[in-house]
């Protein structure tokens, strides 16, 4: 490797770490003043205009603050927890394409390769809960470990379904599979000179596995521990589980490399299912933020919504109900790929099996609900006085 | 060098219980509250509630206050809901002295004990909702909160610890816009109650995280003396107000709300209805509020006959006792003071056992405690 080329790669990876803390200032603004919308207040007013400096002021009060150790606490695991999770959640935007070409590093097996780092997180957190000496540590990294591992799985099939629509792990080809014939041709004879075969689909994959995008999102939902699924850190119960005994600049690092994680999921979610960065007039760029902050809002919206799950009925709604429905969907695609199906079957399969899972969902917990109210006589969601 | 796993006798391995130190400053024991949990994994085997962190010797001090200064102290018992206290004890002494309190004094003091209750239960709606997880509630629960506590500091100069019921009456008189004042308050707080409702009740998740937790039968919430809210969430219709009905509630038209199977959902719901019939009575006391003094006895030393008496009233969190002895001084002899949320979180260890963490914060949370009366 010659001298330019290490330099280049140096320029890319600080690019990206720089443009990565960006992304993490912004998810923070946004999730604030998006959140106090929600719950009608105004969010951050006082940091600069509309609160934009909020995040780093909050930033530069973290770096600011002591960094405590405590004193039963195994020191070197204690240290390395935190950069155990932040160095796999940089790593996995090597490979991710924000466009054609504005990738670190392209990789025909990427897809592998984020999931497989993914799950390098899980060990940082079983690390910090243990290394901190503290029983909601100790707590919250088991319950970290039981709830990633459980999620791993849905997720990885979700993807295992993909490659076997697509017939590739390269993020770039099953971006341009969902295109049209066309496009996607003039795109990968320019990019991929090896002229990889790919199966090509000619929508977004949204279209025709909507199955897939359900259940990639709620699993990564819990990979992040976003709510409904932070049971690992509920503050309520375990206040912060294994980050409990972190202060200052290493609990920045654990809270970077959660919105990092969060932001890889949105950008998969815009990859895998909505495109990528292609759509009508804007350039590729704005495309692939646009879709990819939508889906930001979107898990910030579920959090304002939803209560917690309590630890029981996160890990039966995960086994009993995430991962076969994740098999159901590597089935399907695998019938719809060996039988050279058209695509409105693979759609049809993938509704059929969604309304399957909502009747189910409706009979398991909407329906004893109703039922609840009405015994009360009232209607769920309609205020008492509109009965 | 042979395995260390080889060595291991597994037959003989016991696993050993893990004691979980919950408390005095964790987030969801609602003030200074600890409990010791032992856990078995996940599943609480057994809890030991420590209480007494928020001890002030409050009763020991109400002996050595003249009787309109122990209001002041009754503020700081459940200091969610201080109008409520306040009222208990003027009655206890006014009871004693055998002074009738002047109606137009009554109706302020329903209106502002019923607005306290609504307070009270929005404060638990939020922080129930927080236990569950559910971050929004809390909001919404507070914004309307802070419409009452804004209407409470236009009347008695005070947000909280008010000091506004005197022996005899009410301190003086309602600010001259107190109409105007109570009306606005009264559209704006029935449409933020239905709003917190229609947000929480009913939510798949919510439901899913409280039917069916920490359920307690009837005989048993008897024998824990359970009173109020809690108690009527097992099945039993039983309200100070209804029972044995002091000062003007038996002009009003309410109903007692009652659910059916005792657990978290049932205490909570319970408070979310009695919110709807406390604005109710709001609304027939303010239509029916009379002109007139606001105080029998004016500013003068208060000294009772020697005697002793029991008052009861119905607190946002149940059942409060006042027993009141006199010597004829100016100041008690003693208080003694019968909290409801003592006699609720004396259960905590009945109900917790054989749930998980998770449950034990959420069936805290839904006895509703105030550690300031506990303690006393």
């Amino acid at each position: 490797m010659s001298v330019s080329a290490i330099l280049m790669m140096a320029m890319w990876l600080l690019s990206l770490f720089t443009i990565l803390s960006l992304v993490v200032l912004s998810l923070i603004w946004i999730e604030r003043k998006f959140l106090g919308r929600l719950q009608r207040r105004l969010g951050p007013t006082r940091t600069g205009p509309f609160g934009l400096m909020q995040p780093v002021a909050d930033a530069v009060k973290l770096v600011l603050k002591e960094d405590m150790l405590p004193s039963w606490a195994d020191k070197a695991i204690f240290w390395v927890a935190p950069l155990l999770v932040l160095v796999p959640s940089f790593m996995i935007w090597v490979t991710i394409p924000a466009t054609e070409g504005l990738v670190v590093q392209n990789l025909e097996m990427g897809l592998f390769v984020i999931v497989a780092l993914l799950i390098l997180s899980i060990l940082g957190i079983l690390l910090a809960g243990w290394g901190s000496a503290n029983k909601y540590g100790a707590l919250g990294g088991l319950r970290a470990a039981a709830q990633l591992v459980s999620y791993e799985v849905p997720l990885v099939m979700v993807v295992v379904s993909i490659a076997i629509l697509v017939q590739s792990m390269d993020l770039r080809i099953i971006v341009a599979s969902q295109l049209p014939l066309a496009t996607a041709q003039s795109i990968l004879g320019e990019a991929n000179q090896s002229n990889v075969a790919f199966n090509h689909i000619g929508v977004p994959l949204v279209l025709i596995f909507p199955l897939g995008l359900v259940l990639f999102l709620i699993a990564g939902l819990a990979e992040v521990g976003r709510i409904p699924f932070d049971i690992y850190f509920a503050e309520s119960e375990i206040v912060g589980g294994p980050f409990v005994e972190y202060s200052g600049a290493h609990w920045a690092v654990f809270f970077l490399a959660e919105y990092i994680n969060t932001f890889v999921v949105a950008a998969l979610v815009a990859l895998l299912f909505l495109a990528g960065w292609h759509g009508p007039l804007l350039p590729p760029l704005l495309w692939f933020l646009i879709k990819t902050y939508s889906v930001i809002l979107v898990i910030y919206w579920i959090r304002g919504t939803f209560p917690r799950l309590r630890i029981d009925q996160l890990m039966a709604f995960g086994w009993k109900g995430m991962i076969p429905l994740s098999f159901v969907g590597v089935v399907i695609t695998s019938v719809y790929r060996f039988y050279d199906w058209p695509n409105w079957s693979l759609s049809l399969m993938s509704l059929t099996t969604l309304a399957v899972v909502g009747y189910w969902m409706y009979f398991k917990f909407t329906r004893p609900v109703i039922k609840l109210a009405r015994s009360y006589g009232r209607e769920p969601g309609r205020s008492r006085s509109a009965r | 060098m042979t395995n260390h796993m080889d060595q291991m006798d597994i037959e003989h391995t016991q696993s050993v219980d893990m004691m979980l130190n919950m408390g005095p400053q964790h987030p969801s024991t609602h003030g200074v509250f600890r409990m010791l949990l032992r856990i078995d994994g996940e599943v609480v085997v057994d809890a030991e509630p420590h209480i007494g962190y928020l001890h002030r010797g409050s009763e020991k001090l109400c002996e050595g206050e003249q009787y309109h200064q122990v209001v002041t102290l009754f503020d700081r018992l459940d200091y969610i809901s201080n109008f409520n206290n306040e009222w208990v004890f003027c009655r206890a002494v006014e009871k004693l002295m055998g002074v009738e309190v002047p109606q137009r004094a009554e109706y302020i003091r329903v209106i502002l004990a019923e607005l306290n209750r609504i307070a009270s239960h929005l404060l638990f709606l939020g922080t129930f909702g927080l236990d569950a997880g559910a971050m929004t509630p809390v909001m919404f629960a507070f914004r309307a909160r802070e419409r009452i506590q804004g209407f409470f500091e236009a009347v008695s100069g005070a947000r909280m610890m008010h000091n506004y019921f005197h022996i005899g009456g009410v301190k003086e008189d309602v600010p001259h816009n107190f109409n105007d004042l109570l009306s606005s308050l009264l559209l704006d707080l029935r449409k933020d109650v239905e709003e917190c409702d229609r947000l929480l009740s009913f939510n798949e998740v919510f439901v899913a995280r409280t039917k069916g937790v920490g359920e307690i039968d009837l005989e048993t919430a008897l024998d824990y003396g359970w009173t109020g809210p809690s108690l009527r969430a097992c099945g039993l219709e039983y309200d100070v107000r209804k029972a044995e009905p002091y000062s003007i509630y038996n002009l009003f038209e309410f109903e007692v709300p009652v659910a059916r199977d005792g657990d978290c959902w049932d205490r909570y719901y319970v408070r979310v209805l009695e919110m709807y019939e406390s604005l109710s009575i709001i609304e027939q006391a303010f239509s029916g509020i009379p002109d007139g003094p606001v105080m029998a006895l004016g500013r003068r030393l208060i000294r009772p006959p020697k005697g002793d008496v029991y008052v009861r009233a119905e607190n946002p969190r149940g059942e409060i006792g006042v027993y009141l002895v006199s010597d004829g001084t100016d100041k008690p002899y003693r208080v003694k003071v019968r909290p409801p949320s003592f006699c609720s979180l004396s259960a905590l260890r009945h109900l917790v056992r054989d749930t998980y963490i998770a449950d034990a914060v959420v069936i805290l949370g839904s006895l509703d405690i105030v550690l300031g009366e506990v303690d006393r």
